[in-house]
């Protein structure tokens, strides 16, 4: 049985956050961009995995599920202002929300 | 075996996640979004943590994105109608890209001995209860703040997104 190098699972999650760092700032629709921060912190909790094991230490997955938590309820309140966002100003895309009064 | 299982999801959370950038139609990137979270759940199980793949199905593939397609519906969001990316982002993005790429991979397989092998049942200790008695014991303080931020968060959530004037 022979196994994968660490080193891959690394490789995955910089490819995977690239993309989201790419994708936030390419893209213009505000859901997509929250969308590609959660890419970002998927790949974050992919490396916080691998290293908990290389470590042999269960800390990485209590870090990786801090984040998940972390990271539903910054897609709550995200969500929450782009709905708000949506309801005052009709926007659903960044470049309509250049003001910060509504 | 474990090749194999890590690079066909490692193949499916790639594509996913250029998908999910490359797609207009935020439909479209939350469902590949999905793909790349149900992917990263099967590499988690192979990293032993049978716990954290369980979250992620549920948190982020269940919970998150069931929201996320509810907002995307609720605003009934089309294609995005402006795509005007400047020209330096055109021309000095893909090298910076596959730069930054470049440069981390090479960290990682400088700092980590290519010998440094995972094996599907290397470590053992990523159940539930080898996750949750650290958890309540020696990160219990950090546990409690993040109830209290998840309340303010909904606290927020729902202040933000009620109708103005409607008691």
């Amino acid at each position: 049985m022979n196994g994968v190098p660490l080193a891959w699972y690394l490789t995955l999650s910089v490819i995977l956050f690239s993309l989201g760092a790419a994708g936030f700032l390419i893209r213009r629709s505000l859901l997509t961009m929250l969308m590609c921060v959660e890419l970002m912190l998927n790949a974050v909790n992919l490396s916080f995995v691998a290293f908990a094991y290389r470590l042999q230490q269960v800390d990485g997955h209590i870090f990786a599920f801090f984040v998940m938590v972390i990271a539903a309820a910054e897609a709550a309140v995200g969500l929450a202002i782009v709905l708000a966002l949506f309801r005052y100003r009709a926007a659903v895309e960044a470049d309509e929300v250049g003001m910060l009064r509504l | 075996m474990d090749a194999i299982l890590f690079l066909v999801f490692a193949f499916i959370a790639v594509a996913c996640g250029i998908n999910v950038v490359l797609q207009r139609h935020p439909i479209n990137s939350a469902l590949s979004l999905i793909g790349v979270m149900g992917s990263l759940a099967v590499l988690y199980l192979l990293l032993g943590g049978e716990f954290i793949a369980a979250a992620q199905i549920i948190v982020y593939a269940g919970a998150v994105m069931v929201l996320f397609l509810f907002v995307i519906m609720l605003l009934n969001a089309g294609r995005e109608r402006t795509q005007t990316v400047p020209w330096v982002v055109r021309l000095l993005g893909p090298p910076a890209l596959i730069l930054f790429v470049s440069a981390l991979g090479v960290i990682a397989y400088r700092l980590l001995p290519y010998r440094d092998l995972v094996r599907f049942g290397g470590f053992t200790r990523g159940g539930a209860a080898d996750v949750g008695r650290p958890l309540l014991t020696t990160y219990v303080l950090p546990f409690e703040v993040t109830t209290v931020a998840i309340l303010v968060a909904i606290v927020g959530a729902v202040l933000l997104a009620r109708k103005e004037g409607g008691e």
